[in-house]
């Protein structure tokens, strides 16, 4: 995982390479800084030499100018490599995001995904400076004063040489107990997003229903868990400092008890007692810093394995070895279509069932079923959304699992059912269908999808910007404006799912006459409730169960089905009625 | 609304700081009591050393027969003050740990409850994922603040206070050095902590955009696969990604440099020191003794400085993030002046009374400024009169809106899209207030109803439905949280939801996720049908409820809406014109205006613009 980990520090290897080497002179400055100033006491001020004060004052100046340059740099780059690799891991985490299929998703769901891309990353952001920068710096700086302890006294380093050792197993134990539970963390602090995610969408069910309070009980329950598994994780990382306190401590009174019979016994000098425990302070120092990071790191690290899940996890759908480009033409044909979502363990359960299908380039296709006879899901295998289970999909006389994803999305536009648009102006969201559309091009489409009126009532017109999810217009709007965005793409075939339900009839024939003057060669499949937006089409299709149970024009499936007959009589009789009056 | 005045620094501090005391005031007394124990102990345990070669080890030297029972002593003495130093550090890191995290779950609480409270206007307007930044990464800097930063601080204080005095107590003037020392050092300090804070707000802030951008981007994220959107996505997220970036980087760099600066400033102070105390006791001023020691001070002095300006920039970045939380929690609540409420009634040779049992019969409690008391019995009778209406102020969207919809009736709106139909049920139950006219609900205005008295009597299957995680049977129950198994699976069947629940792997038992994958549209429409079904209200609000719903199902749901419906005041916003043909009132609307008004056979028979919309023959867009 660390390697791993460590692959996308990438353009930031020199500066964090450079922050431990700066760290390191730091540290020798901060060695030698007290060692003049030792100077300065036992022997300037002892002899009174304002000379030699002055001397070692010059030096202590510029070594503390030295010091304060390095400490600067390793300060500098520490910020530059910590945030450039937070940087690269986000980008990572995001486009690897970008590649992964509805199933992958599913898999972590959408608030956890956003936890790990902010909270995790900010965790192991913090470690990695602290790794590069305090993790070099303790030990080091134990070192030093190891040493230092060694040439004064070897006897009284065997203190320090007992202490250290067993100070690092009962840290160690500390982490290990502690890190499952921070795990736990991580997964409540999942479920708490997710609750507030859900309000947040949610908002104006739990206002109509008067669900505040069941809202906020729900929350207050997370919220509690989160409390409760953090506090159990922290009262035990409360033990570190005063262990180690206890440690220092202790190795304070035995160096202070030996060191005096030392002394008493003539093997060592009481300046030097007094050094030797300076020197204890500074491996105290070290050892908490070494401490301290180790908490960020065993908080770090449940947070660092969530990232590389993100990063490892492989792409439900992937490109082919050799992908075809080109989509040659808007001809679809399905043999023998299965399809199951794989969350579903009842393999049995297929939500779509030996489908055969051929559709000629520039056809109409309307398709109308009941809800749940998985409408939407028999087209999302067009662009590959999805794979199938079994059976094939050809396009253009090619299998869709042999083209570049991209070539086939970009030939295959779909207005979805749950219409999506961006914060953003709508001339931004329609130019997703293509980047360097222009205005005239713009309003083309919108004329065509209908939707060219409405906006040009909008006080700003194409630049009305819109709120997330597109709240500030209505659905039938939202609609015309998606559909729009799809054939500014310019597709061989044009999906749409159910997509004008909120487009009042007039708009809806119009769209579709639009569609048949406009487009001929693209092949247009609509899914619709309403048999007046199907009734005109080449083919109709009557899907049931994720069966085709008939397919047709609409005087054939008049004559010979009895769903599609059903639907058209309880939809028609209206019409007849009142031609009647 | 919009003018909020920024909180400054001292009062986010103070503001944050109520949290911990109100509450925690024991624990709080005993931490403060456990780190001046803890930090005294520290300084004593310099002084120590001294006290021990001074007085313990020196006069022992030379002794033949050394007599180690004193020293002995002095140090289980002082092994004792260090045990109580290490239990004094134990309790206030333990306790910190109470009082910081219950902080964090009392702020969490009161900002999930205060955005309960907020208007819809509120999140109409800001990204999801920037008000989820605030619950997660802003909370967060609290932690390491309240459980660390706040702690250390404290306890580099109180060693600095105590070395303090020794240092006064040795010499004035070398103190009165020390003083500029410090001076230099908060110049410096506040230098170096303005630049870092102000760059560590911005990179808190770019970190909620770039948390809104995620969140948006999954969210749509079927719509990037269909539009091959994924480069332009992730081209998007890099710029956002630099950006945080390059303010991460320049917050923490002034952060990370700080600490060097404080710590070399310490280092130039100390040869100040030694030089005018060399001085000084060449002139026999100072003896050396006292500036050895004093020397020792500047460096145990320097040490806790460097230490909190260390912890200066977790500081600085919990208060921006506490800026953030404060200002959710000032925003302004849903304005709520009713008075006018719901109560179980009892009718008793015509007289209405009040009653704590579910009648079944409601009335509407109304007090009146001269201490009366009025009930009027919940009928459902819903007015409009000339009722203007805007999002914007100066953009309306209805115009002298006028209408009645008598109790029990069925009243529908049609007209092109954008013509304003689903704006005018957003009225009725308040979640946008009117800026002209009135609405009258069983002839009181809503205005004094209280908003959740008057939104319980209207039920609402709206136009995105919306699914919590959890089992279905919780979703359905949403309507009705007391309602047993048989009252959700009954409501299931009126709607016509039972039979697709049944067939799902674990029937009314299957747990969907909050976004409702694997449910299709229309399914999860009939769930929303069926939790309003539940809810069993007077009034019902239906907007576009079945417009994803096959016609043959609908047709089954229509059935079981219309007994749903029998009884209850009804409106209909609905596309479909065949579903609205039996209405009792039919309102016609274009560009936010009733345009035409009647049943479907006068308004047939009138051949103006529902005539035109029913054949199709007109575009009223």
């Amino acid at each position: 995982m660390i390697k791993k980990l460590a692959s996308y520090v990438k353009e930031y290897k020199k500066s964090a390479i450079l922050t431990p080497i700066f760290v390191i002179l730091e540290v020798v400055m901060e060695v030698i800084i007290p060692l003049l100033m030792a100077n300065i006491i036992d022997v300037g001020i002892q002899n009174s030499d304002i000379n030699y004060i002055l001397e070692m004052g010059i030096l202590l100046i510029i070594s503390a100018i030295l010091s304060l340059t390095f400490g600067m740099l390793s300060g500098r780059f520490a910020a530059k490599a910590s945030a450039g690799y937070a940087k690269n891991l986000r980008k990572a985490m995001f486009h690897k995001i970008q590649d992964y299929a509805f199933e992958n998703i599913d898999k972590f769901s959408t608030s956890s995904l956003v936890t790990r891309m902010t909270t995790d990353i900010t965790n192991v952001q913090m470690a990695f400076q602290m790794i590069i920068r305090i993790l070099v710096r303790g030990p080091i700086m134990m070192i030093f004063a190891l040493l230092m302890v060694l040439s004064i006294s070897g006897k009284l380093s065997l203190i320090f040489f007992i202490a250290i050792p067993v100070l690092g197993v009962i840290l160690y134990l500390i982490a290990t107990k502690a890190h499952p539970i921070f795990e736990k963390v991580f997964k409540k602090y999942d479920k708490l997003n997710r609750v507030v995610q859900e309000n947040l969408n949610a908002i104006r069910v739990v206002k109509a229903y008067v669900r505040e309070d069941t809202e906020e009980e729900k929350f207050q329950d997370v919220n509690n868990e989160v409390y409760a598994n953090f506090k159990k994780a922290e009262k035990i990382v409360a033990f570190n400092s005063p262990v180690m306190q206890f440690t220092i401590y202790t190795c304070i009174l035995f160096i202070s008890w030996f060191g005096a019979r030392l002394i008493v016994g003539g093997d060592m000098q009481t300046g030097q007692l007094s050094s030797i425990i300076t020197y204890a302070w500074q491996i105290l120092s070290s050892l908490m810093m070494i401490s301290m990071v180790f908490v960020m790191v065993i908080i770090a690290q449940s947070s660092a394995e969530r990232i590389v899940e993100v990063i490892d996890e492989e792409p439900a759908l992937k490109n082919p070895e050799n992908p075809i480009k080109e989509v040659k033409s808007g001809d679809i044909s399905f043999k023998n279509v299965s399809f199951c979502y794989s969350d579903e363990k009842d393999e049995n359960k297929f939500a779509l069932e030996n489908i055969n299908l051929d559709i000629k380039a520039g056809e109409t296709i309307g398709i109308i079923g009941g809800t749940g006879s998985s409408k939407s899901t028999l087209v999302q295998l067009i662009p590959r959304l999805y794979d199938v289970t079994k059976g094939e999909i050809k396009v253009g006389g090619v299998n869709v699992k042999e083209y570049d994803i991209h070539a086939l999305r970009d030939s295959v536009a779909m207005v979805l059912q749950k219409n999506v648009l961006f914060s953003g102006t709508i001339a931004e969201n329609l130019r997703w269908g293509k980047k360097n559309a222009d205005q005239e091009e713009l309003e083309e489409v919108c004329k065509l999808a209908q939707a060219d009126g409405f906006i040009k009532e909008f006080p700003s017109k194409y630049e009305t910007v819109l709120d997330q999810g597109g709240t500030n217009v209505s659905g039938g709007q939202k609609q015309r404006i998606c559909i729009a965005r799809a054939m500014l793409k310019k597709p061989k075939i044009l999906i749409l799912d159910d997509s004008t339900s909120a487009v009042d009839t007039k708009t809806d024939s119009l769209i579709r006459k639009a569609f048949r003057e406009e487009i001929p060669n693209t092949t247009k499949i609509i899914i619709a409730q309403r048999v007046t937006s199907v009734e005109d089409a080449d083919k109709i299709i009557v899907l049931n169960d994720g069966k085709i149970d008939g397919i047709g024009t609409s005087e054939e499936l008049l004559k010979t089905n009895e769903i599609y007959k059903e639907v058209y009589e309880s939809q028609m009789k209206g019409d007849d009625k009142q031609d009647g009056e | 609304m919009e003018n909020k005045k920024k909180m400054t620094k001292g009062a986010t501090i103070k503001r944050l700081l109520s949290y911990v005391v109100s509450g925690y005031k024991l624990q709080l007394v005993v931490v403060l009591v456990s780190i001046i124990i803890s930090s005294l102990v520290g300084v004593a345990g310099i002084e120590f050393i001294k006290y021990l070669i001074d007085d313990f080890i020196t006069p022992l030297l030379g002794s033949q027969n050394p007599d180690y029972t004193a020293l002995f002593n002095v140090i289980m003495m002082m092994a004792l003050i260090y045990v109580v130093g290490v239990i004094a550090t134990y309790i206030y890191n333990r306790l910190m740990i109470n009082i910081s995290q219950g902080v964090l779950n009392k702020i969490r609480k009161q900002l999930f409850e205060h955005m309960q409270k907020l208007p819809i206007r509120y999140f109409d307007s800001r990204p999801h994922g920037e008000i989820m930044s605030i619950y997660t990464n802003d909370v967060d800097t609290l932690r390491q603040m309240l459980s660390q930063s706040i702690p250390q601080v404290f306890s580099a204080v109180v060693s600095m206070a105590t070395i303090l005095v020794s240092m006064l107590t040795t010499n004035v003037y070398l103190t009165l050095v020390v003083f500029a020392m410090v001076i230099i050092m908060i110049f410096v300090s506040k230098y170096l902590g303005g630049n870092s804070s102000r760059f560590f707000v911005k990179q808190q802030e770019d970190l909620g955009k770039i948390d809104g951008y995620i969140e948006e981007m999954m969210e749509g994220q079927k719509v990037v696969k269909v539009f091959n959107y994924e480069e332009e996505s992730k081209n998007k997220f890099d710029a956002l990604n630099e950006a945080l970036c390059e303010s991460n980087t320049k917050a923490n760099m002034y952060a990370n440099i700080l600490m060097p600066c404080i710590m070399n400033i310490g280092n130039l102070g100390y040869v100040l020191v030694a030089v005018i105390g060399g001085m000084l006791s060449v002139n026999g001023i100072l003896t050396i003794g006292s500036i050895a020691a004093f020397l020792q001070f500047v460096k145990a002095f320097t040490n806790p400085l460097g230490q909190v300006s260390q912890q200066m920039n977790f500081i600085v970045m919990a208060l921006a993030g506490a800026e953030r939380i404060f200002a959710l929690i000032d925003e302004e609540e849903e304005i709520d002046e009713g008075y006018v409420t719901l109560v179980n009634a009892k009718i008793e040779n015509g007289k209405i009374t009040e009653t704590k049992e579910r009648t079944g019969i409601w009335a509407w409690k109304h007090p009146h400024k001269d201490g009366r008391i009025t009930y009027t019995r919940l009928r459902g009778q819903v007015e409009f009169e000339n009722v203007q209406f805007g999002y914007e102020e100066n953009k309306k969207i209805l115009h002298d809106i006028t209408l009645t919809a008598k109790e029990g009736q069925k009243v529908s709106f049609v007209g092109a899209t954008g013509a304003g139909k689903t704006t005018i049920t957003n009225l009725i139950n308040r979640f946008y207030d009117i800026q002209e006219g009135k609405i009258r609900y069983d002839r009181i205005n809503i205005r004094k109803i209280k908003k959740d008295d008057l939104r319980r009597s209207l039920g609402m299957v709206l136009q995105d439905t919306s699914l919590f995680t959890g089992t279905i049977k919780d979703n359905i129950r949403y309507g009705k949280l007391d309602a047993t198994d048989e009252e959700v699976i009954e409501a299931a069947k009126l709607s016509n939801a039972d039979k697709f629940i049944k067939n799902l792997p674990q029937g009314y038992d299957t747990v969907i996720t909050g976004n409702g994958e694997g449910l299709s549209q229309g399914q999860r429409q009939l769930l929303s049908i069926a939790r309003a079904a539940l809810n069993n209200p007077p009034v019902l609000i239906l907007d576009e409820a079945t417009s994803s719903i096959d016609t043959r199902t609908e047709k089954i749901v229509q059935e079981g809406m219309d007994k749903l419906m029998k009884g209850r005041t009804v409106f209909v916003i609905a596309h479909r014109l065949s579903t609205i043909r039996n209405s009792d009132l039919i309102m016609v609307l274009d560009h936010g205006r009733i345009m035409e008004r009647g049943n479907h056979d006068e308004l047939i028979a009138k051949k103006g613009m529902y005539y035109g919309l029913y054949t199709g023959a007109i575009e009223i867009d």
